[in-house]
């Protein structure tokens, strides 16, 4: 069981991952970007992309655009969650047509939860193209997922879940990796 | 993602009526129908959460408005709706209701959305069938998607979403209160939320029975006017107005038409309700229920709204 990653690491994972996402809307500047974050805490990585990739003049690269998707009714284990799903407001008030959409989230697993997204965002409209962006990939897949920007790499790493706090939904920023490994 | 952390589980797998419902359901309800309100609005206005699943309307007395919305509400879940009348139906060949009930069962449905002319239809139907039971009406006892919906839309436009604390709001039903279900199902939802209910008619319709469900009783609609928050408006139902308990209509208006003479009595603020159809002329004049202080065809939206989210809870309760 390896230590927490918290404070000066988890705040070089942090800007790995702000770099990574900044140098892709960098590259592609010419064009209308989105970021959309998946609840719970995609959407809070969102926002902070959101403030921190600004151009010269201190705007935000994505202009405002920056939205919240709740894919509980879309996950593939709905029937299974039951009584215990709780479903969310989807908060995307921007037309998806034609941008490119960096999709976020703080773990990536077994991509099931990408799956759902990417299914959800479709139904809100047809983007150019989407781009996922994750703080933390797990390893794990059960998909054929991949993704363009990751903050730090825990696939090779022996353990359970990994768990990311942030200050906006827990008060501090930290990367858990649980003890052992658990279903579900 | 998308899981309860807070311990709260919705327990039930029929919606017969409000009465049984706890505080945390009636708000788990509300939250749950936040969810949904985005979807009506998107390009795709549907989310894939009921695919392959059958909800039957089955309605045993007429109905365009409530139908039309439990209708649209399965289809934005995905789920394929079977719509079941009385009339061309072996409904009306003295099949009784548990033996139909049965047979739609059989056939493999997941939801019954039931509309009956008789109390305890709906109590009925669930106790016969082991799919769930939607309750869109049972005569004079419950129609319990009405009664969320319309705390819905007190939540929505009081600002009281989020927690939906109606503590500290006076709400009146005016009307026939004493033979509609619409008023049980929003005295139930309203005081478990914390409102404070007034009912008013003449006393015929508006008897002080009605005290024993902890709510207020008036005759006066022009005294307790003043002192309300939200008014929600009763329909008149003509085949009630040639009994004996009715007034004339003139007298009914007289007393307890809400008029624009009568509005200017009310709170700045008051929020206008009325469950539809109108009766223009009658309870409500038409400059009263087109007005910005009315909220009657948002209650259309939220209703919307709240059955996609009864429909999702009830049928999900029966797995995990």
């Amino acid at each position: 069981m390896r230590s927490p990653i918290e404070g000066e690491a988890f705040a070089e994972v942090a800007a790995a991952f702000v770099r990574g996402v900044g140098e892709i809307v960098e590259a592609g500047a010419g064009r209308a970007w989105a970021v959309v974050g998946i609840k719970s805490r995609g959407d809070a990585l969102a926002e902070r992309l959101a403030a921190a990739l600004t151009d010269a003049s201190g705007a935000s690269r994505f202009g405002g655009r920056v939205g919240a998707l709740d894919v509980t009714l879309y996950r593939d284990d709905l029937s299974e969650l039951g009584a215990r799903a709780q479903v969310r407001a989807t908060e995307v008030d921007f037309a998806i047509d034609g941008l490119d959409v960096v999709l976020v989230d703080d773990v990536l697993m077994t991509g099931r939860s990408v799956r759902a997204a990417l299914e959800s965002l479709a139904d809100l409209g047809r983007a150019r193209r989407v781009w996922l962006a994750v703080l933390v990939d797990r390893g794990g897949r059960e998909l054929p997922i991949q993704p363009d920007v990751v903050g730090v790499d825990l696939s090779g790493v022996a353990g359970g879940r990994v768990a990311v706090s942030l200050v906006e939904a827990d008060g501090v920023d930290r990367i858990e990796l649980e003890e052992e490994a658990r279903d579900g | 993602m998308g899981e309860s952390a807070d311990g709260y589980r919705w327990g039930h797998r029929d919606l017969l009526g409000l009465a049984e419902l706890s505080a945390e359901d009636v708000r788990h309800v509300l939250r749950t129908a936040e969810g949904f309100e985005g979807v009506s609005g998107r390009s795709v206005k549907k989310v894939p959460a009921l695919r392959g699943r059958v909800v039957v309307n089955l309605f045993f007395e007429d109905s365009t408005r409530t139908r039309a919305s439990f209708n649209l509400a399965a289809s934005r879940l995905s789920a394929d709706v079977l719509e079941m009348t009385s009339k061309g139906s072996s409904v009306s060949k003295g099949e009784s209701l548990t033996d139909t009930a049965r047979t739609i069962e059989a056939m493999g449905v997941d939801a019954i959305v039931c509309r009956h002319h008789l109390s305890g239809a709906a109590v009925q139907l669930a106790k016969s069938v082991g799919v769930s039971v939607i309750n869109a009406g049972d005569g004079q006892h419950e129609h319990p998607t009405q009664g969320l919906l319309d705390a819905f839309t007190i939540a929505t436009r009081k600002g009281r979403r989020g927690d939906y604390d109606l503590s500290g709001l006076r709400v009146g039903i005016v009307g026939d209160v004493a033979h509609s279900r619409v008023a049980r199902s929003n005295i139930h939802a309203l005081t478990k939320l914390g409102a404070e209910v007034v009912v008013i008619g003449p006393a015929t319709l508006a008897p002080r029975s009605f005290e024993s469900m902890g709510c207020a009783v008036a005759d006066d609609f022009d005294a307790a006017l003043p002192t309300l928050d939200v008014v929600n408006m009763l329909r008149v139902q003509h085949e009630r107005m040639s009994g004996p308990a009715f007034p004339s209509v003139r007298e009914y208006v007289a007393g307890f038409g809400l008029t624009e003479a009568r509005m200017a009595r009310a709170k700045g603020d008051v929020l206008v309700m009325h469950p539809g159809p109108l009766n223009r002329g009658v309870e409500i004049v038409s400059s009263v229920a087109d007005g910005e202080r009315s909220a009657i065809l948002e209650q259309v939206g939220h209703g919307l709204s709240v059955r996609m989210a009864v429909l999702f809870l009830c049928v999900l309760s029966r797995g995990g």
